[in-house]
């Protein structure tokens, strides 16, 4: 194989969808080369185009889209215009895809085995029992231990990380030259992404298959890729040796993009810095107003240091047991205890299933727990008898959710919802709310011509602006973001958790910050408490935590943050 | 790092040509809209929902205007004429008794189409609330209600009318038409409405695990002001287009009721006493019409409450909508 002749060429192409009359473009003159057994990868944020780029690739573009213009050569043979026919004989033996989603890319009524035996017989790799004994190789490839039961799995019996697994082994189960793989693991846990990504790397090495990696995320694509390709907006607006562009971003958006992405942001001291100037500055302010509630009849609270107090805290959820009327334990939750000082951020950082949700929903008095106490400034949930006083802390603790399409009731206008926790708790006169609804979309620097407008005509990083509005409404001391930044893309991403930092700097708020993502946590907090399996592993300040992590639990998760180790220009 | 390879040097567009925008800039122009008004705007724009809404404008206007549609007079009766054939102001001829066909037909679509919509109403509020109630509070609320309804859906609709009515029937032998309307769908609804139900509670399911329900906790609205407020609103749409349909389908039962002498008494004018009045003809083939028009009246008005319901569901699915 000669290494130096392209394998993949793309030249000036343009990629449209129809949408009634109007031809939207979603690729506009995209040009770049690959060469046999190199990575390159596609960054850009969602609604770029990188994801219809390589779906033009491999031919297929939805119904509506359409190639408008440009080449796409593979091996040196235009398969932009190429027949159906010719592109089918393609797919899957020359060029493989692993797709995004391993929950729904999978036939949940076949067996695993069954599913990779298809792609073989499809290509015409092998027949029968061949076939079958080709599966447990590719699954064994592929790194799931005990291929031959697994392979006779169904797919529910597999976790989101062995799924992505098997889509790799049937993505490369034909040997093509060239694997396309969109988002392979953003629906994954980090340490799993982490793995499933070695893996990979090391398979793609040892058979000199070329990898085209569609990601959102920057550092994984510099830490992964030779080349890098910088999408925007439907245009290339960067690309060259990933490094090279890592540490000298040329155009506008890079230079962006380097800046904001969280796994490169974290390792950066300027981050630390502006983290301890809000700091300061919201301890001084929560300190004031410490000192009035202390002062106060009529606020709920003492005006204690550590605002939030949570004391062996137990959650144990029954679930079916192996007879209708026998039940099993499960832990979500078990003896978990830390303290939120008021004017700062406490993170609890953990992967799925870790219990990290299951806490906050017990801070905010929406899940009892089985054991153990929440203490809001120094005054214990479990011994709130009244409804006034539930009001009252009420008021003073508010969420802000991960899912900003389900957030917001989509039949509330935004104004309503927004007013929505004033008119509950019968603040001011209506035209004191509305006010107070302008100021509060000032804040979140949203323009007051929102208010009459309704949820699903705005974007995800417009409506978190919304729910944070909300949950400010009544001034509270203690907001809870559980994963309130998680959905949003990267730039839009650190748009929100700078406003964050000013509304705690300014408003002297307390933050439980609930993540996946440790990369985040440099940015916004000051304490981080790490979970795993219902039980906190490790509890330090942030600079302990990523200077000096003591358990080996935290260090996997520092190690998997993609593009850590990449060191960055200036 | 190996050498740079044609095709792949550093490349940078030219910034003029790949402008920055702000990030999660604010479309400041668009117009506001929710969810029903743009159920709405798609409803405008469906031919089924014109189509359906002709036919039920129609039907409407043979109900509160009949005199727009014949002179004849529905109730009156006369041996001479029966079976007489078409004559002027009289386009379909008489009955056996001697009506008008078309008169007996355009008044027929009160009893009928009355009939459809207050059951619908009921059972629509019967349904609504129970499956809020058992949706919403689950546990042993939800199986006492859910075991319930299924007890009321095993039962056969019609079977259960027929029972029902001849018990009525006999209590209260004497009642002018609005009473005759009354256990029509005091029948209908008692056995129907488990439909609904099943259906709210799969809705309302869904819908208070959302988290906006959480948020709205959390500000200090209580069950009874979220359920109100947030949850039940967002669970009516499928509600809505099944009980547009269902109106069709108790007109179709009120009819069969009537053909089986038990809906109305054959003093009230309906489609389904004429239909039922008619059977003879069709056994001896002649004089059909007695027997075709009031029965082409029901199909098109059941025609027209089904296309409407389709034109209802098309607009309201969330999976035809896009995201």
């Amino acid at each position: 194989m000669n290494t130096n002749t392209p394998l993949l060429q793309i030249d000036d192409l343009r990629v449209g969808f129809r949408a009634g009359k109007e031809i939207l473009t979603a690729v506009d003159g995209a040009s770049l080369t690959i060469y046999p057994g190199q990575t390159i990868a596609i960054v850009g944020e969602s609604g770029s185009g990188k994801s219809t780029l390589a779906h033009a690739v491999i031919g297929l573009l939805p119904g509506n889209g359409t190639v408008q213009g440009g080449e796409i050569l593979f091996e040196g043979k235009d398969i932009a215009h190429a027949r159906k026919d010719a592109i089918l004989a393609l797919r899957g033996s020359s060029i493989g895809l692993v797709p995004q989603d391993p929950m729904s890319n999978l036939n949940p009524l076949w067996r695993v085995g069954a599913q990779i035996k298809e792609a073989l017989v499809a290509n015409g790799v092998a027949k029968g029992a061949a076939a079958d004994k080709r599966v447990v190789e590719l699954l064994e490839e592929a790194g799931l231990p005990d291929a031959e039961r697994r392979a006779r799995q169904y797919p529910h019996e597999f976790s989101g990380g062995m799924r992505q697994r098997a889509l790799i082994a049937m993505g490369l189960a034909a040997r093509p030259k060239l694997l396309i793989a969109d988002e392979p693991t953003s629906a994954l846990d980090v340490t799993v992404q982490k793995q499933i990504l070695d893996h990979l790397d090391q398979l793609t090495d040892t058979l000199g298959v070329a990898v085209m990696l569609i990601t959102h995320d920057l550092g994984l694509a510099a830490e992964r890729a030779d080349h890098l390709v910088v999408m925007y907006r439907g245009k290339i607006v960067e690309s060259g040796p990933a490094l090279d562009i890592l540490q000298n971003p040329s155009h506008p958006y890079t230079k962006r993009l380097v800046s904001s992405a969280p796994s490169l942001a974290s390792q950066r001291l300027s981050s630390q810095n502006a983290r301890a100037e809000v700091r300061e500055q919201a301890v001084q302010t929560a300190a004031e107003i410490a000192a009035e509630v202390a002062d106060s009849e009529t606020q709920f609270g003492e005006g204690v240091d550590d605002i939030v107090v949570v004391e062996n805290l137990t959650k144990v959820f029954k679930l079916r047991g192996a007879k209708p009327w026998q039940s099993v334990d499960f832990a979500a939750v078990d003896d978990v205890s830390f303290r939120l000082r008021r004017g700062t951020t406490t993170a609890i950082v953990g992967e799925s299933g870790s219990g990290k949700s299951t806490v906050a929903r017990m801070v905010l008095d929406l899940l009892p727990p089985t054991s153990g106490n929440v203490l809001f400034d120094g005054h214990n949930l479990r011994e709130l008898k009244t409804k006034a006083e539930r009001l009252r802390l009420r008021r003073q603790m508010q969420p802000v959710f991960q899912n900003p399409y389900a957030s917001l009731d989509p039949l509330y206008s935004i104004y309503q919802s927004i007013e929505e926790p004033l008119r509950t708790h019968s603040v001011g006169t209506k035209k004191e709310r509305e006010a107070k609804v302008r100021d509060l979309l000032e804040k979140v620097s949203l323009p007051t011509t929102v208010m009459s407008r309704y949820p699903g005509e705005l974007s995800g990083g417009q409506r978190q602006r919304v729910a944070i509005a909300r949950a400010l409404a009544l001034d509270p001391e203690v907001v809870i973001c559980d994963e309130a930044v998680s959905a949003l893309d990267v730039l839009v991403q650190a748009q929100i958790l700078e406003l964050l930092n000013d509304l705690q700097a300014e408003l002297g708020l307390s933050y439980l910050f609930i993540t996946h993502d440790l990369a985040v946590v440099r940015q916004i907090a000051d304490n981080v408490l790490v979970m795993q399996n219902g039980k906190v592993v490790e509890s330090a300040s942030v600079t302990e935590v990523f200077d000096n992590p003591r358990e080996a639990y935290t260090r996997r998760l520092l190690d998997a943050i993609p593009g850590g180790s990449i060191s960055l220009g200036a | 790092m190996s050498e740079t390879r044609p095709g792949q040097e550093r490349f940078v567009a030219p910034i003029d040509e790949t402008p920055l925008r702000a990030i999660d800039a604010v479309n400041v122009d668009a117009v506001p809209e929710n969810q029903w008004k743009e159920a709405w705007k798609r409803l405008r724009t469906s031919p089924l929902f014109w189509l359906a809404t002709a036919i039920l404008l129609v039907i409407a206007l043979m109900i509160f205007f009949p005199s727009l549609f014949t002179s004849a007079d529905p109730k009156k009766l006369d041996l001479a004429d029966s079976f007489e054939p078409a004559r002027k102001g009289h386009p379909f001829g008489f009955t056996e008794q001697g009506g008008d066909v078309w008169a007996r037909t355009v008044y027929g679509a009160r009893a009928s189409v009355a009939v459809g919509v207050f059951t619908t109403i009921i059972v629509a509020l019967l349904g609504i609330v129970t499956g809020a109630i058992a949706g919403f509070y689950g546990g042993i609320v939800d199986t006492l209600l859910s075991r319930f309804s299924d007890i009321f859906f095993s039962i056969p609709l019609l079977l259960a009318c027929i029972v029902v009515i001849s018990v009525l029937n006999n209590t209260f032998p004497d009642r002018g038409f609005w009473g005759s309307v009354l256990v029509v769908v005091v029948a209908l609804a008692a056995f129907a409405w488990p439909q609904i139900t099943r259906q709210m509670r799969g809705a309302v399911l869904e819908i208070k695990n959302l988290e906006f329900v959480d948020a709205a906790t959390a500000i200090g609205a209580s069950k009874m002001k979220n359920l109100r407020r947030h949850i039940v609103p967002n669970a009516l749409a499928p509600v809505i287009v099944a009980s547009t349909i269902s109106l069709g389908v108790f007109i179709v039962a009120e009819s069969s009721l009537s053909f089986l002498g038990l809906g109305f008494p054959s003093s009230i004018v309906s489609w389904g006493n004429d239909i039922s009045a008619a059977q003879t003809q069709v056994r001896s083939g002649d004089n059909l019409q007695v027997m075709f028009v009031p029965a082409a009246a029901l199909a098109f008005t059941v025609l027209g409450f089904i296309l409407l319901g389709e034109a209802v569901r098309e607009a309201l699915d969330p999976k035809a909508r896009k995201k």
